[in-house]
């Protein structure tokens, strides 16, 4: 009880304090004298965002870039961190572990977003239906690995398994297998679970974008004859071609930046390490922030080219409406 | 794009119902249609199944006593019943450093991520209105700026802020920000978060009436005025949306709180605590499966609570790139 009442105090503090803040930059942007009070508005309520930007981000931004070409000394050694990257045998692992991800997350979380959103419109129980592969959205990655461990949870052949996957094995005379240990596939097995996650967020986007194709379309297809699947590729898809765009590129980054199931379900090793993971590993557990900031840069040019299509379409998108 | 639900245009077009119909004999017709939609709703069933029986496992598991957790699969619970709240009671209750003090972390994680929502939505909402309404030059080159700092992974920023929090935000020896208290954890995730707000936000704002400002303006109305009295009421349905989703980032976070949180009872939100309990005891499943399980609690609670505005937020944000 003490505890809570300590932590509670701290937290209303802060909020005071933050309170306060605000109240202080209300007051002056009101009292500022007429002729200058314009400025002094439009700078008030900018300022505390910017500030932050720029501290947090702007600069740690270009700061990062600058580390990655030093090493744990300090010491400018240009591109040997990338060097390094690029020709140890643990970094092309991990480089080649993210180029999967990338590669089968969006494609497998959006698929069978589309199929499930196709296959429930407009059934019986369609909001329940939804609920239940949206859930795992509102479930924290570590959870999510907790859950998946215990799915993928071993004990030897003669022992009662208590993993469902494994004990699925069993019943079909198969041998339990060590799923998060056994290297190359293992990499496949942390992949299922991402998708397990982001399924959801696709078949929501989807959804909705297929109940806004115009019937008058649909009702066409229907009479020249098309069967579903034709509706499908014919109709559906090139009219919710968009979303589908933005659900892949939006899973895209997610994939590109994922930590923590790594991090909780394997910590890397067994070679299932990924670039967000590693970088981590390299800069606060291995001390090597050089090469930390490195694996961030390469994470930023990875994430570059799909943020800036993305606006492309929306800024195109924007002009035909 | 948009996602406005389509109704059932055969009251538009009840002419087409009939040709259709006429076309082909209805019987064929019916069973065929009856097929395909049977086939489809038994592969969205498998589907829900899948995706729904993990967290399944681990909520049945979480109330089977030790010994029965380790000893065989939750799914003999269908045949051997036995339910105990004890799991529960050791995770949560307060003990030394070998207890999970599950507890003492639920209340951290509550004290970071609640005045971390907080204030990023008033100063993200300060900063929106400014670019929506305010007059000033170069706004629209800035906000595409801000908009852009989306692409900055958050992994760029860690090494510079911890450095900046620890080195040069101080006065004397004493640090602003002191490491191993909330403040450091507020202020990170309240730069990572506006971006993201700001940009949503001001694309909500923007819609608001011109009259409306315009009306209180003249009324002497100043800019604290307007923004306190008129966008924040306007903005709400925009402000919960953004603010159930910074509320889920931040619970759900891992990686910011490895980095800034010092790792203790007192300042370590839970996540980072069911993170260690995997790492150091991966085979204590009656710990692990309770501890996940208090972990998804309230995520679960907003977003069934609030769905609605979960998924409102999720269009706008989905759409958003």
């Amino acid at each position: 009880m003490e505890d809570i009442a300590e932590k509670g105090l701290q937290v209303v503090v802060a909020l005071a304090i933050f309170a306060a803040i605000i109240g202080v930059i209300m007051l002056i942007v009101d009292r500022a004298p007429k002729s200058a009070r314009e400025k002094v508005q439009i700078v008030g309520f900018l300022a505390p965002a910017l500030v932050l930007l720029a501290v947090g981000l702007v600069y740690p931004a270009l700061q990062t870039t600058y580390l990655s070409f030093t090493n744990a000394a300090g010491k400018f050694i240009g591109l040997d961190n990338f060097v390094w990257m690029f020709t140890q045998p643990e970094a092309l692992i991990t480089l080649r572990n993210t180029v999967i991800w990338v590669v089968l997350v969006p494609l497998l979380a959006s698929s069978i977003g589309l199929a499930y959103a196709v296959f429930i419109d407009k059934a019986r129980g369609e909001k329940a239906l939804k609920a239940l592969v949206f859930m795992p959205m509102a479930i924290s990655f570590v959870g999510a690995g907790v859950i998946w461990r215990f799915v993928y949870a071993y004990k030897g052949a003669e022992a009662d398994q208590i993993g469902l996957v494994n004990q699925i094995l069993v019943w079909f005379g198969q041998t339990p297998k060590q799923f998060l240990l056994d290297a190359p596939e293992n990499t496949f097995f942390l992949i299922a679970v991402m998708i397990w996650i982001q399924t959801g967020f696709a078949m929501v986007v989807l959804s909705a974008a297929i109940k806004g194709i115009p019937t008058e379309i649909i009702e066409a297809a229907r009479l020249d004859g098309a069967s579903a699947w034709q509706q499908f590729r014919n109709v559906t898809i090139p009219t919710i071609r968009g979303s589908l765009i933005v659900v892949v590129t939006t899973i895209t980054i997610g994939t590109l930046k994922v930590f923590d199931i790594v991090r909780t379900m394997t910590a890397g090793q067994y070679e299932t390490s990924v670039v967000a993971n590693e970088m981590y590993t390299q800069a606060f557990r291995a001390g090597e922030p050089g090469r930390g900031a490195a694996l961030a840069l390469v994470l930023f040019l990875m994430v570059l080219p799909v943020v800036v299509y993305n606006a492309r379409l929306l800024r195109q998108q924007k002009e035909i409406r | 794009m948009s996602a406005i639900p389509a109704e059932n245009t055969n009251k538009v077009f009840p002419e087409l119902q009939d040709i259709e119909t006429s076309e082909r004999p209805p019987i064929q017709r019916r069973v065929r249609q009856r097929l395909t939609s049977r086939g489809a709703t038994a592969a969205a069933v498998i589907i829900a199944v899948i995706w729904t029986i993990p967290t399944f496992g681990l909520f049945v598991s979480s109330f089977r006593p030790e010994d029965n957790i380790k000893g065989n699969g939750w799914w003999n619970v269908f045949t051997d019943w036995q339910f105990t709240l004890a799991n529960y009671e050791d995770v949560l209750a307060p003990g030394g450093s070998q207890s999970p003090n599950l507890g003492s972390y639920f209340v951290n994680s509550l004290a970071i991520v609640i005045p971390g929502t907080i204030f990023t939505l008033v100063i993200g909402a300060m900063a929106a209105y400014m670019f929506a309404w305010g007059k000033f030059r170069g706004k629209d080159g800035l906000f595409i700026f801000v908009f852009a700092l989306q692409i900055v992974p958050l992994q760029m920023a860690l090494i510079p802020l911890l450095q900046l929090f620890t080195q040069v935000l101080k006065i004397g020896d004493l640090q602003l920000f002191p490491s191993g208290t909330y403040a450091q954890l507020w202020v990170a995730h309240t730069i990572f978060g506006l971006p993201l707000a700001i940009f949503l936000l001001h694309n909500f704002i923007a819609e608001i009436p011109g009259e409306v400002i315009e009306a209180a303006r003249v009324d002497g109305a100043g800019h604290s005025t307007i923004f306190w009295r008129i966008i924040i009421p306007l903005a709400t349905p925009a402000l919960a949306s953004f603010g159930i989703f910074q509320f889920l980032w931040l619970w759900n976070d891992l990686l910011v709180a490895l980095v800034f949180s010092g790792g203790g009872a007192d300042v370590a939100p839970i996540t980072q605590r069911l993170a260690e309990l995997q790492g150091s005891r991966g085979g204590e499943w009656q710990r692990l499966t309770a501890g996940a399980f208090v972990s998804i609690l309230i995520p679960l609670a907003v977003f069934f609570g609030l769905q609605r505005y979960f998924v409102r937020g999720l269009l706008a944000g989905g759409l958003k790139g």
